[in-house]
């Protein structure tokens, strides 16, 4: 009984806020420009359903193909990285700085190059993701237990042999708990470039929409973006649980 | 088999220079147990890395096996404190790492994949693990964590054997199970050991000779035969004899300490 309460708790919580949200707009009579309340943000979603759903897609492969480029940089970058404390060293102040530039800011120098369209978008989910998955991939290779290490190299291994055996499978667990940041952060970057300059995708469907004061189909629009963000969470922890579910085992046993 | 001369060793502190060795001289015959014993922070550690050829002394001479080290030894199997099991490796695919790293056995991995395989059981089946190679290392307790690593550092059948307080996280029903796992094993398959340990008894009860190490800078101050007769039993720790041995390098460790 208890299980089926918890596994059911997140569904529950999503009615119980829609239906508080309703009541309050409704008991508050909060005008619709202000906050529109659930029913008339679904009845967008049934009005624009066809904009909503083809502008969803073009947000969703921008977003996806710009998170494959975090991910392979990412992984490439971060394994560059964590070979050596030099290298660490020297990018890691670079990095910092770059990750802190706001990327909003990025995005008129991105439309400058590429011109107005799904480009800018691709590349600013890009920027904005891949520096987690960086840090992750890095930790993972610089934290080698040292004695596991001198094991290794006394037998004659090579960096690379370390590396191969024990640094990526070690920091395979940190890279895909970083997608799950990474995927989140990829959308913001994506929307953020469509709300500036695009002509398509969800980021422009509510600007449009936001100038035209249609405040449900801009609500309609956040929430289609929410539903696509859990989704994709929900699939890389999916893919984090199957590819390294070694490391969520071993946690918690009774081996000490 | 190992022939440590003179051995001085300095490494960059945060305040300049620290001399971790001063004039270390060890000597381990073929097939020899030896233990090193002393307070911590005596360069124990320290011996171990030169021994295996993953550090170089400032000065002196190290001898492995008739050669002079000057990189890693390849021959020398060693075991920590820690067991540092793969997680992500079953216990036979953890024994059978080192195979993939040192040559010979490196090249010929998968084409005798079976044959490695066979020899791993046949370890596990020493030290007591019979039945366990396809488990993960967090399935297993502390000592059988540890027995797997000792399997792990002995597959290659390396002529020597390194180990850094292997037994030291254990507790002490099981640390004495796994003395005589060492002891077997060591009896049966013949290579040389160097045992660095702060259990006295331990040291008493396993090895040939004793070498007794001072607080830092580290030399080697006393040197013990130990002569019980082999093969040795656990009741051996109750004797007057080895407890009077171990009350005399308690002694010795104290005066150091003090020093």
């Amino acid at each position: 009984m208890n299980k089926q309460i918890e596994s059911a708790a997140p569904w529950l919580f999503v009615v119980g806020l829609f239906v508080f949200w309703e009541l309050a707009c409704r008991l508050l009579s909060v005008p619709t420009i202000i906050l529109p309340a659930p029913s008339a943000i679904f009845a967008a979603f049934q009005r624009f359903g066809g904009p909503i759903a083809t502008n969803s897609f073009v947000t969703l492969w921008t977003t996806m193909a710009g998170f494959a480029l975090s991910v392979v940089f990412g992984l490439i970058l971060g394994l560059v990285v964590g070979w050596s404390r030099t290298i660490y060293r020297s990018f890691y102040p670079v990095m910092i700085g770059f990750n802190s530039i706001p990327k909003v800011a990025v995005v008129p120098i991105l439309v400058m190059w590429f011109g107005i369209g799904e480009v800018p978008a691709i590349l600013t989910a890009f920027l904005i993701s891949f520096f987690p998955i960086v840090v992750n991939v890095a930790t993972g290779l610089a934290t080698i237990e040292p004695e596991l290490e001198d094991v290794l190299r006394a037998l004659g291994a090579s960096k690379l042999d370390v590396m191969r055996k024990v640094g990526i499978p070690r920091s395979m667990p940190y890279f895909f708990g970083s997608l799950k940041v990474a995927i989140t952060l990829a959308f913001v970057g994506t929307v953020v470039s469509e709300t500036i300059a695009a002509n398509k995708g969800i980021g422009f469907l509510m600007a449009q929409a936001g100038s035209n004061f249609q405040m449900p189909l801009v609500f309609a629009g956040l929430i289609a973006l929410a539903i696509e963000g859990i989704v994709m969470y929900a699939a890389t922890a999916w893919l984090e649980q199957r590819m390294t579910g070694w490391a969520f085992r071993s946690q918690g046993s009774a081996a000490a | 088999m190992i022939e440590l001369k003179d051995i001085s060793l300095a490494y960059a502190g945060r305040t300049g220079p620290v001399l971790a060795l001063d004039g270390t001289s060890i000597s381990v015959g073929k097939g020899e147990f030896a233990a090193v014993v002393g307070p911590s922070g005596c360069g124990k550690s320290t011996l171990m890395k030169l021994v295996t050829g993953l550090i170089k002394p400032t000065s002196g001479n190290v001898s492995v096996d008739g050669a002079p080290v000057h990189g890693p030894v390849k021959i020398a199997g060693m075991a920590f404190q820690n067991a540092n099991l793969l997680p992500w490796r079953t216990v036979t695919e953890n024994i059978l790492l080192p195979l993939e790293i040192v040559e010979p056995y490196r090249s010929q991995f998968r084409a005798k994949k079976a044959e490695y395989r066979a020899r791993v059981e046949n370890l596990l089946e020493i030290v007591g693990l019979q039945g366990f190679g396809d488990r993960f290392p967090w399935e297993l307790s502390g000592g059988m964590q540890q027995r797997a690593s000792l399997c792990r550092s002995l597959i290659h059948e390396p002529k020597l054997l390194m180990l850094d307080e292997p037994f030291a996280a254990l507790d002490a029903f099981t640390r004495e199970e796994l003395w005589c796992v060492l002891r077997d094993v060591w009896q049966r398959l013949n290579f040389t050991v160097v045992l660095v340990t702060h259990d006295l008894r331990e040291a008493v009860f396993l090895a040939d000779t004793i070498h007794v190490m001072s607080a830092r800078p580290g030399r080697i101050i006393e040197t013990r035969k130990v002569n019980f007769a082999r093969p040795r039993d656990l009741d051996v720790c109750y004797e007057k004899d080895f407890t009077d041995t171990v009350q005399v390098l308690r002694h010795k460790i104290a005066e150091v300490r003090k020093a």
